[in-house]
C-alpha cells in the first residue's frame, strides 16, 4: 500500500460528508415533525442545522479540491471526489429544503389546522427513506443499492402531482382554506425536490462504484431519438 | 507518415529471466501509445523490442513477431534498417559532446553516407524546427556543441537527431523524467505536434504525463501485460482491479 495518507485524506473526507448527511437527514425529519405539531421551536433546529450544514459545504469543497489539486487522483479516488463534490451540493440542497419546509411553519402559525387530502407525513417518510438508502449505498459503496433507490422516485413523483391536484381543488372550491393549502403544496414541492436529490446522490454513488454515468436515461434518450417533446428532468434544479 | 504496429506472442529474456511473457499489443498509427508499469515490470524492454535494440545484449533473446507497417522486423529486416525506421530518444539526453548542434543532429544522415550539404542544411533546419528548437539554437549551430545546451534543450535536439533520418516510428523511454517542469511541458507539446506525423511509443512513470500526451496506454506487470485500452478508459475506469491498484496507489 502506498499513498497512505491520501487514502486517509479520503477516508477523512467520507467521514466529514457523512456527518453532514446526518444533519440533513435529521433536517428533513425535524422540519416535518415541526409541520406536523406546528412546533416552532423545531424550526429554530432546523435553521441551525441548515447553517451547520452550509459550513460543512464549504469544508467538504475546500477538501475535495485541495485532494483534486494536490493529489492528482485517479479512476475509483478521482470518482469518488467528483462523486462527494457532488453529494455535498445535494446534501445541502436537502438542508434547503428543510429550511423551506420550516419557513412553511413559521407562515401557518397563526392558521387555523386545516383537513387538507394530502398525506404529507406519508410522503415526508419516502423522501427520507430514499435519502436514507442513497446515503447507506454511499457508506456501503453499494451500485445495487443506490440502483433501488432510482426506481422508488416515481411514488414520490406521483404523491406529488396527486397533490397538486387535490389542493388546486381545495384553493377552487374551499377559498378560506386557500392559504393552507398553498402551504401544504409548497411543502409537498419541496419533498418532491428532497426526493430528487436523493436520487442524484444515489446516481452519484453508481458513477463512484461502476464508473458508469445513469443520468438522465430517459430524457438524453428521448433527446437522441429527436422527440419533438422537451424531455422532462427529473431532477431539482 | 507513421505506421501502425502489430505485436504478437512477444517474448523476450535477459539470459533465463523471462521478462515478457506473451504479450500482444497493437500500436496505432500517427497516434501515442503509453506504457505505464513498476520498474522492473518490463516495459522499457518491450520497447527496446520494437526497434532490435534488446537483442544487442548478448545474453538476451526475442521470439514471437512485431509488425511494423507490412514488414516483420524479426523476419524481414536487419537491425540497422529497423533503426533507421524507428527513432528512439532515451531518458537522459545523450549528445555527442565534442560534435557542434549541426553535427549532433545531422550525425544519423552522414552515417548513412549522406554529404550533401544544401540537404543536409534543410535536414537539420526542418528536423529542428520539429523538435522546436530551432529558435533557440539557429545562430549557434556550428559554434557551440551540443552539450553545451540545457538538459531541456539536449534532450529536444536529440529527438531532432532521431526525426533527422526520417522515421516512421519514435520511441521514447522516459523522455522527461531527468527534466525541470517547464523543459517536460515542452517536450510533451512537442509530442502532441509530432504524433500527426508519427507513430510514438512513450515509457512513462507519470502517470499524470501519460494521460496528457496518449490516446492509448498499456499497463505492464510483471513482464506480461496486464490491460490496454484507451487513456481515458484507464485513467478513469480501469477494467482490471491491478491497474485500478497500481494508478491510485494501492499496489506494492
Amino acid at each position: 500500500m502506498t499513498r497512505i495518507r491520501f487514502h486517509r485524506s479520503l477516508d477523512d473526507l467520507k467521514e466529514k460528508l457523512l456527518v453532514m448527511a446526518g444533519l440533513a437527514e435529521q433536517a428533513i425529519q425535524r422540519a416535518i415533525e415541526a409541520y406536523r405539531v406546528r412546533d416552532l421551536s423545531i424550526c429554530d433546529l432546523v435553521s441551525r442545522s441548515e447553517m451547520a450544514i452550509n459550513r460543512l459545504e464549504r469544508e467538504i469543497d475546500q477538501a475535495a479540491l485541495d485532494l483534486l489539486a494536490m493529489e492528482q487522483p485517479m479512476a475509483i479516488d478521482l470518482r469518488f471526489i467528483l462523486a462527494v463534490i457532488k453529494i455535498n451540493a445535494d446534501l445541502e440542497r436537502v438542508g434547503d429544503g428543510a429550511k423551506s419546509i420550516s419557513d412553511r411553519v413559521r407562515t401557518m402559525d397563526n392558521m387555523a389546522i386545516a383537513d387538507l387530502p394530502v398525506d404529507i407525513p406519508r410522503m415526508a417518510s419516502l423522501a427520507s427513506n430514499m435519502v436514507r438508502k442513497a446515503l447507506q449505498a454511499f457508506i456501503e459503496a453499494d451500485a445495487e443499492m443506490a440502483q433501488s433507490v432510482l426506481s422508488l422516485d416515481d411514488a414520490v413523483d406521483s404523491m406529488n402531482r396527486a397533490a397538486h391536484v387535490s389542493l388546486a381543488n381545495v384553493m377552487a372550491t374551499q377559498c378560506h382554506l386557500a392559504p393552507q393549502a398553498l402551504n401544504a403544496l409548497m411543502v409537498c414541492r419541496s419533498l418532491e425536490r428532497v426526493a430528487d436529490h436523493a436520487t442524484n446522490i444515489a446516481e452519484d454513488v453508481i458513477f463512484w462504484v461502476k464508473g458508469a454515468d445513469v443520468r438522465h436515461k430517459g430524457s438524453v434518450d428521448a433527446d437522441v431519438a429527436g422527440s419533438l417533446e422537451a424531455p422532462v428532468s427529473r431532477h431539482a434544479n | 507518415m507513421g505506421v501502425g504496429i502489430e505485436v504478437t506472442n512477444l517474448n523476450a529474456w535477459y539470459g533465463t529471466n523471462h521478462t515478457l511473457q506473451d504479450i500482444n499489443l497493437p500500436v496505432p498509427a500517427n497516434h501515442a501509445t503509453a506504457l505505464i508499469g513498476p520498474s522492473g515490470c518490463g516495459k522499457s524492454t518491450f520497447v527496446r523490442c520494437l526497434n532490435r535494440m534488446h537483442e544487442t545484449n548478448p545474453v538476451a533473446r526475442v521470439t514471437g513477431s512485431v509488425r511494423i507497417g507490412d514488414q516483420d522486423i524479426y523476419a524481414d529486416a536487419s537491425p540497422v534498417e529497423v533503426r533507421r525506421r524507428v527513432g528512439m530518444v532515451f531518458q537522459r539526453p545523450n549528445p555527442f559532446p565534442t560534435m557542434s548542434i549541426y553535427d549532433n543532429v545531422c550525425s544519423g544522415l552522414k552515417l548513412n553516407g549522406f554529404r550533401n550539404r544544401k540537404m543536409l542544411d534543410e535536414v537539420v533546419e526542418r528536423s529542428l524546427r520539429q523538435s522546436a528548437l530551432w529558435d533557440e539554437v539557429k545562430d549557434d549551430l556550428k559554434k557551440k556543441s551540443g552539450a553545451s545546451l540545457s538538459g531541456g534543450q539536449q534532450q529536444r535536439m536529440c529527438i531532432a537527431r532521431a526525426l533527422a533520418v526520417d522515421p516512421e516510428v519514435l520511441l521514447m523511454d522516459e523522455p522527461a523524467s531527468a527534466l525541470d517542469p517547464v523543459s517536460t511541458s515542452k517536450i510533451e507539446d512537442l509530442i502532441f505536434e509530432l504524433k500527426s506525423q508519427y507513430t510514438i511509443v512513450i515509457v512513462t512513470h507519470n502517470m499524470q504525463q501519460a494521460a496528457r500526451v496518449a490516446e492509448k496506454t498499456g499497463f505492464f506487470l510483471n513482464g506480461r501485460l496486464v490491460e490496454f485500452d484507451s487513456t481515458h478508459k484507464i485513467f478513469t475506469n480501469p477494467s482490471d482491479k491491478r491497474t485500478e491498484d497500481y494508478i491510485t496507489g494501492r499496489f506494492g
